[in-house]
């Protein structure tokens, strides 16, 4: 068959430059602004120094945004064909840590690569997103309407989320699941089986209390009453809401945080630097990063709509969904509507992997963008309609 | 294709569901922001400063005690310490090799610092030593670039700079116990190393002392360290607190009572300034406040002559021949006998089948009321005593302040013992025998008092029967504040002028007519005469055999059967001013022993404070004007500036 059979476009074969032109420069400039606010904050929460986190979370951001433009270069095509293989090397590589963990290297969650740690758990975020992708890529709403249909994708994502679970790192299951499940339903799975699923997981409460370490308890019973243990397990969240409650409307200015900067606030550059940010900034600062937050789920949602091919909408809404959960687990969580479970503000935190995790995904989503018109056949690049 | 428009309409109805319901939660994040950053933003704002600010307390600096001239008695020392602060050394270890070169540092002081600075935090400053010289603490100075992390910190410790001298009176202080923290809301009591006073006028006047402590409001961080001080209150600085007390008097009859057991008590017989209240021996208490070894204690505590004891209010003796001026004034008064009246003494009285001998072998022969005194016969007392009854004796010696605490500033005063019939049957269930009558009339049997109370007994009889009473802090001291001592105006005891004249001339005789007990310790000089009574309480029962073979002398005798010398006195005794009491633990006989102190004693107050003689009545009492005396310019606080 002639290849314009399998593509309607010649932007099929685009250049390099064809590509470069086609990237949403706005977007990128979007992503950098919300990481320029994380680099002020971070330079506010070393008390007015570069040093140690903004001029390391600079360097991460220039990788970061190399990854992403490169990532976003490569076809769309040979993400869908590589899909399935990422997935399982990144399977593997959770599996690795995860049994050399319980040999006796304690609780590390990681691969040192030297100039970075690789998590597994946060290739997976997007390894995940692909391979699921793909699978529901070629499946009609009949063939999603099938139980039996559902069960490879179903074992795709428990087999993950159960070795991140034993880690356990309460957040990245938590993601993973409900990052699935938005696929899954996108995807064209029927309503009435997400209704069974929730009430059957409601019922299934007690059970997994039994199931639970003493301190995934402590941490559930802390959340729902903080001021129980003000100076323990509640400690976290008392202060955050404290320094959060204490910003007011307009904030206490940039750098006159005195919660965060008097080492009230726990891990003010991590996990907690949205409330120094708002304890800085006040509620306007706090809904201005949220305006930009959502502006990158609009722009995600409209790059992956457009998309002609039903990986790409999956791969862009999948990872879309995904920045979400970390923009909202992250702040619910330091204002105390759900458990502290350790999730990082996306592109704000100090943190390499969450950040490389991003721009791959970001990239990800430009790929779904530059290579929209790509119209992709059932069971893949090489198949016809 | 079909399919695929299909699957684009799915996905694209799907992904507005989904995108809404991610708006939806991304407004419940806004509206969660809005209730904690506006609704609840001050009750945050107040938990926020509360965090930040820690109000940490200045201990102000305990008030001094002062003797009514301003010598001081209790200071407080500047106490140069040195401090590690760990996390400033490179090695702790090192440093602390470096600094004992300058001073020694034992290996125990090394272990007790490796464990504080484990236990704290690493910028908690650890005391290396304390109490260091002046010569250490420069040394130190000297080398501070070569010694990271250590520094000299003042602090302030209580000093008695007098020792032993008045340690009875002043007390001491000592760190805050248990039950003192639950009896009191101060928050200075809970500083660590703060001290209270635990005795004496330390303790009664722990709070003015103590003073208001002031409160600095630092900026702090979360594991605490301070930022920087935001505000801060110096509080009030304890108030400086004068006693009646003169030092050098006081030393003085400290020193004139040696190293007997014994107790001295001057008291100014219109103020009731106590000008010395020594009591020996004494102790030390600076050694309380640095904390005293297991050995000193049990060396204070196993000392037969009570050095802890302050024998002037909690020493209770008989009063012996002393008390014979309550049973001469409770005759008079009641009228029982006349002056005149003679009473003959073979030496000994019979009542039933009992005899009770006079002190004096073979008897005084016939004695009046002034001879009873001056020679003690204590026949006549005895008579005295069986016409009057003990019941009038008893109600006497209450009027003149015996059997009561006096209510002095100073705790631990010792009521003594006035019995009587319901005293008897109530504390021995028994009925007063005849006898006791004669035996207590002349101080002995259940008859108690402190020094302090002869002293001012006998300043009641010396100021003509009006009630003063004794205290040591020279102002009124309220809470906080002092105010001046206004004159006082004492109550009449409401006993005749001609009574207590009568007394006091048998008191004369004591001292001042040749054959009274105590003429051999006179004062010659007869401005500053003194009149007075000797006692001497026997502590031992003289058997029948004994007093047949011959009573044995108290040189005799082991220390603890010896008698009790008393001697009370005032002088001048043309117009009296001061009275004095001194007690001799088994010291022998009152006018032998306790007399001539009693009459140095009162020499010296005199010189020191002399009293200028004025015109007095044809009876010899002066004519006292309670708020009248302000014109006497011979005041002791007068005279007190120029000293």
């Amino acid at each position: 068959m002639m290849s314009s059979m399998h593509f309607r476009f010649s932007r099929s074969e685009m250049s390099l430059r064809e590509k470069l032109w086609h990237v949403s420069w706005s977007f990128v400039l979007l992503v950098a602004t919300v990481c320029t606010v994380g680099f002020l904050t971070l330079y506010s929460a070393a008390n007015g120094n570069l040093e140690p986190w903004a001029v390391r979370q600079m360097m991460r951001f220039l990788v970061g945004l190399t990854v992403m433009l490169a990532v976003a270069m490569v076809d769309i095509r040979m993400w869908m064909r590589w899909a399935y293989a990422l997935y399982v090397v990144a399977l593997v590589l959770l599996a690795a840590v995860e049994i050399r963990g319980s040999v006796g290297m304690g609780a590390q969650r990681w691969i040192d690569l030297g100039f970075i740690q690789l998590q597994p758990s946060e290739i997976m975020k997007i390894t995940l997103v692909l391979a699921l992708a793909r699978y529901f890529h070629g499946a009609s709403y009949q063939d999603v309407g099938r139980p039996l249909f559902l069960l490879p994708p179903l074992v795709m994502v428990f087999a993950p989320v159960g070795f991140v679970l034993k880690q356990p790192d309460l957040g990245t299951a938590m993601m993973l699941t409900l990052g699935s499940g938005a696929m899954f339903f996108l995807a064209g799975v029927r309503l009435w089986k997400f209704a069974v699923i929730l009430i059957s997981g409601a019922a299934a409460v007690p059970v997994a209390w039994q199931f639970m370490r003493e301190y995934q308890r402590q941490r559930i019973i802390t959340f729902l009453n903080p001021e129980n243990d003000p100076l323990g397990a509640g400690y976290h969240i008392l202060q955050s809401k404290i320094a959060l409650g204490s910003g007011g409307m307009f904030g206490k200015g940039f750098m006159l945080g005195t919660q965060s900067h008097l080492n009230f606030l726990p891990e003010k550059q991590t996990d907690f630097i949205f409330t120094m940010l708002a304890e800085e900034w006040g509620m306007v600062g706090g809904v201005f990063l949220l305006g930009l937050y959502v502006l990158i789920l609009v722009y995600g949602y409209a790059m992956s709509l457009r998309s002609r091919n039903q990986f790409g909408r999956l791969v862009g809404l999948g990872l879309t969904t995904t920045f979400f959960l970390y923009v909202f687990i992250n702040i619910a969580m330091v204002m105390g509507l759900v458990p502290v479970v350790g999730v990082p503000l996306p592109l704000i935190s100090y943190g390499g992997t969450a950040m490389l995790t991003l721009l791959f995904g970001f990239g990800l989503i430009l790929s779904v963008h530059i290579h929209r018109d790509i119209h992709i056949g059932r069971r893949g690049a090489t198949d016809d309609v | 294709m079909n399919h695929d428009n299909d699957r684009s309409k799915i996905i694209g109805r799907r992904a507005i569901l989904l995108g809404g319901g991610k708006l939806a939660l991304l407004s419940a994040l806004v509206g969660r922001m809005y209730y904690l950053q506006v609704l609840e933003s001050s009750k945050y704002a107040v938990l926020a400063e509360e965090n930040r600010i820690n109000l940490r307390l200045l201990p102000p600096p305990r008030g001094r005690i002062l003797d009514r001239n301003g010598v001081p008695m209790a200071v407080n020392q500047q106490n140069y310490r040195v401090l590690i602060v760990s996390e400033q050394t490179e090695d702790l270890d090192d440093t602390l090799d470096s600094l004992s070169n300058i001073i020694p540092i034992n290996d125990h002081d090394r272990a007790r610092i490796a464990r504080e600075a484990k236990r704290h935090r690493s910028f908690v400053p650890v005391t290396v030593r304390e109490n260091l010289s002046w010569q250490d603490v420069s040394r130190i100075e000297i080398n501070t670039p070569d010694l990271p992390g250590v520094m000299i910190d003042v602090g302030q410790s209580r000093n008695y700079p007098l020792e032993g001298l008045g340690a009875h009176l002043l007390g001491y202080v000592s760190a805050v116990s248990e039950p003192d923290l639950q009896s009191s809301s101060d928050p200075l009591l809970e500083l660590p190393g703060f001290r209270i006073g635990k005795a004496g006028v330390e303790r009664v006047y722990d709070l003015a002392l103590r003073g208001k402590g002031g409160t600095s409001q630092v900026e702090v961080n979360a594991v605490g360290r301070t930022i920087r001080e935001l505000k801060r209150d110096e509080g009030e600085p304890g108030l400086d607190l004068n006693l009646t007390i003169d030092l050098e008097l006081q030393q003085f009859a400290a020193q004139r009572l040696g190293t007997e057991s014994a107790a001295a008590v001057v008291i100014d017989v219109h103020t009731g300034d106590l000008l010395v209240m020594a009591s020996t021996p004494s102790f030390d208490p600076n050694a309380f406040n640095r904390g005293l070894s297991p050995d000193e204690w049990k060396d204070l505590i196993a000392n037969p002559r009570a050095p802890l004891t302050n024998k002037t209010i909690a020493g209770q003796y008989p009063p012996g021949s002393t008390f014979k001026v309550m049973t001469a004034l409770a005759a008079l008064e009641s009228g029982s006998i006349t002056p005149e009246q003679r009473v003959f003494c073979p030496g000994q009285m019979n009542l039933g089948n009992i005899s009770f001998h006079c002190w004096k072998k073979g008897g005084h022969g016939s004695v009046d009321l002034i001879a009873g005194i001056k020679h003690s016969c204590d026949v006549y007392f005895y008579e005295v005593a069986r016409r009057t009854g003990f019941e009038r004796i008893a109600e006497m010696a209450k009027r003149f302040g015996l059997g009561a605490p006096m209510g002095l500033d100073l705790p631990g005063e010792r009521p003594g013992t006035i019995p009587n019939k319901d005293w008897k049957r109530a504390m021995l269930n028994q009925p007063w025998h005849p006898g006791e009558t004669l035996i207590n009339a002349i101080g002995q049997g259940y008859v108690l008092a402190t020094p302090l109370q002869l002293a001012v007994m006998c300043a009641r009889v010396a100021n003509g029967g009006f009630a003063v009473a004794p205290h040591l802090a020279r102002d009124i001291v309220d809470g906080v504040r002092s105010v001046p001592r206004p004159s006082p105006e004492w109550p009449s005891l409401g006993v005749s002028r001609q009574s207590l004249s009568l007394v006091r001339k048998g008191m004369f005789a004591v001292c001042n007519e040749p054959g009274g007990t105590a003429f051999g310790a006179r004062i010659k000089d007869e401005s500053l005469a003194m009149s007075g009574k000797s006692g001497s309480a026997q502590v031992r029962r003289i058997t029948v055999r004994e007093r047949e073979g011959g009573v044995k002398k108290n040189e005799e005798l082991p220390w603890k059967e010896r008698d009790h010398a008393l001697f009370i006195a005032y002088a001048p005794e043309s117009e009296p001013r001061y009275a004095c009491c001194v007690t001799v633990e088994h010291g022998g006989g009152g006018s032998a022993v306790a007399a001539p102190m009693a009459r140095d004693i009162l020499i010296e107050v005199q010189k020191r404070y002399p009293v200028r003689t004025a015109r007095l009545p044809e009876d010899g009492i002066p004519v006292l004007h309670p708020q009248g005396h302000d014109g006497h310019d011979h005041e002791p606080h007068d005279h007190g500036d120029h000293g």
